[in-house]
């Protein structure tokens, strides 16, 4: 096994269970989940009540199995019992506070107890390790530092990993390339839809990007073909992060350096795939709803939560030698799929035929309209240099190369529009990808 | 011998010619030709200016899809037939022209006609064969 100080090695201290035997974790998961069922039981009403209309107590949970007799608990819930109702620790214990974005009405309030802070920085120590990342690195943190997870909780780990933290933030994409370049970044933590902005500024300025060698993107769904298109055009390596504010922020699963699934740190978040329609916990490999339930939580535990996001769980043991199971990447989240004229579709579609295309980088928007009862589907696609022309030849080429490849994609056809940069809309964060007018 | 031509993306949108004119405007840039490739959804608005860095350099930081393409500008006679004089001899070397429009001003009697080619170079031989001026500084004009 490596060792920590081994530039080449991802093994951390503080990696230990990600090598556990999977009988003994199981031991542990048992233990854990017991002893949180029992103190969202004793300690939360909601969960108390939820428990006792079907006749469950703590006791019921004698296998890890008997989860799935529980309740799930959904967004609304959290909503619902805003800003406090879910808490477990009463405020003198609770050390922190972080809240969601809420892009429909009230956001949701998530709170952490110090030994919660302690696991969140534990679990983002063994993810940037994961990534091969070490003391020496050099970390830019340009997820937004603030009520959302993703700077703070980078943040932390990063420290706590013994890495150099440069605690930028996001925005100010001259700031970024500029801080890149001159502080000698070699990592860094941003959603991919920004990085990508990032590349093409920093093209453009003519900026060094050789001491970079590693991106942690998450915040939103991204495809393995945009993961090829960065490796290709920038040398990086980009992993994914798995995190969600409703279980503990970034930190919950994270790919290794073999690329091939994120292992969740299943020690602290037990996942299980479900049927998002029936409910049904599905079997080993199946694709389907991402279920999770925190084993350690102090301030909030959350039993089941519903997270919206697609995929598989796989329980082979990665090449890496981690024992943990694995989730496939997330390309998309159950409540991204829209319909249209029967077809159902996903935003990564769209993507994945952008990429086809030589030259495009997939900024993208996707708008859905009704008119006379027939539904139609407009992709606004950005012409940015690396595709402008000043000959229309070209660019009626580009746009007919599109429409065939969300065709071929889709089995529908889509508006194409070419549009202006709208530089603004991606610096933000999180890319919102799709606008739906349709009155029904 | 080759003149720098700024052309800038312009998708359908109200305003969007009066956004570029006023960038240039704010730095005194002064527009020499100019046409617009309007086709259904998007355009393509092409300029000689006289400053063409300074043109990139300003419309790239307000927002625009801009590229710098080397074109060639060309005295014609102003007169009947100038221009198929022109083009003769481009078709007898069997030189394809992508596109063309004339500048706002003339150069003594002479019009003046920018030309988009593939084989740049090959063109102002010939133009300049048949006996044809090639601009070279369209700045200072």
């Amino acid at each position: 096994m490596n060792t920590w100080n081994d530039p080449t090695g991802g093994f951390h201290p503080a990696s230990a269970p990600d090598y556990l035997p999977r009988k003994q974790l199981a031991e542990l998961q048992l233990k854990r989940l017991r002893s949180i069922v029992e103190r969202a039981y004793a300690r939360v009403a909601f969960f108390r009540h939820r428990m006792e209309v079907r006749g469950l107590t703590p006791e019921s949970i004698t296998r890890l199995e008997d989860l799935g007799k529980l309740p799930f608990t959904v967004k609304a819930d959290l909503r619902d019992t805003y800003p406090f109702g879910l808490f477990a620790s009463p405020m003198e214990e609770i050390v922190r506070l972080h809240a969601s974005s809420g892009t429909t009405g009230k956001p949701i309030v998530v709170a952490y107890t110090q030994a919660d802070i302690e696991v969140w920085k534990q679990v983002m120590v063994r993810a940037f390790a994961c990534y091969g990342l070490h003391r020496g690195d050099v970390i830019q943190n340009a997820y937004g530092y603030g009520l959302f997870t993703g700077g703070l909780g980078a943040h932390y780990g990063a420290e706590a990993l013994g890495a150099t933290v440069i605690p930028i933030s996001g925005g100010n994409t001259e700031r970024q390339l500029m801080v890149m370049q001159d502080f000698g970044a070699t990592a860094i933590c941003c959603t991919p839809s920004y990085f990508l902005h990032l590349v093409e500024r920093g093209k453009e300025m003519k900026v060094d990007f050789s001491k970079m060698r590693v991106g942690v993107f998450g915040a939103e769904p991204w495809s393995e073909a945009m993961r090829q298109r960065i490796q290709e055009d920038t040398g990086i390596r980009g992993y994914d992060i798995y995190g969600l504010s409703e279980i503990i922020g970034p930190g919950i699963a994270a790919e290794c350096t073999h690329q091939d699934g994120l292992h969740v740190f299943e020690d602290h978040f037990y996942p299980e795939i479900i049927d998002p329609d029936s409910g049904e916990v599905l079997p080993e490999g199946a694709e389907g709803e991402l279920v999770l339930t925190t084993l350690s939580k102090q301030a909030m535990p959350m039993i089941r939560y519903r997270t919206r996001d697609v995929t598989t769980l796989a329980s082979a043991t990665c090449a890496c030698g981690r024992t943990l199971r694995r989730i496939r990447r997330i390309e998309r989240r159950s409540d991204d799929m829209f319909i249209i004229r029967g077809v159902n579709v996903f935003p990564s579609q769209v993507e994945a035929a952008l990429l086809r295309l030589k030259g495009t980088l997939p900024h993208y928007h996707i708008v859905l309209t009704r008119e006379h009862g027939l539904d139609n589907m407009e992709v606004q696609v950005e012409v940015t240099p690396e595709v402008f022309s000043d000959k229309i030849r070209a660019l009626e080429s580009l746009h007919a190369e599109i429409e065939h490849e969300i065709e071929q994609i889709l089995g529908i056809r889509a508006e194409v529009t070419l549009v202006e940069p709208r530089t603004l809309a991606r610096s933000e964060g999180k890319a919102k990808r799709v606008t739906d007018k349709r009155k029904i | 011998m080759e003149v720098a031509q700024i052309s800038i993306f312009l998708e359908n949108r109200s305003g969007g010619l009066a956004d570029v004119a006023d960038a240039l405007a704010r730095q005194g840039i002064s527009i020499k030709a100019i046409t617009l490739a309007d086709m259904a959804d998007f355009g393509i608005l092409r300029l000689i200016v006289d400053d063409p860095d300074l043109t990139r350099a300003v419309l790239k930081e307000a927002g625009f899809t801009v590229d710098k393409t080397r074109v060639v500008a060309v005295e014609v006679p102003d007169r009947a037939g100038g221009l198929r004089d022109t083009l003769q001899a481009l078709k007898r070397s069997e030189i394809n022209v992508e596109y063309m429009y004339s500048a706002a001003r003339r150069s003594g009697e002479s019009a003046i006609i920018i030309f988009r080619f593939d084989e740049v170079a090959r063109a102002i031989d010939v133009l300049r064969g048949a006996g044809l001026k090639v601009l070279d500084r369209f700045e200072t004009m």
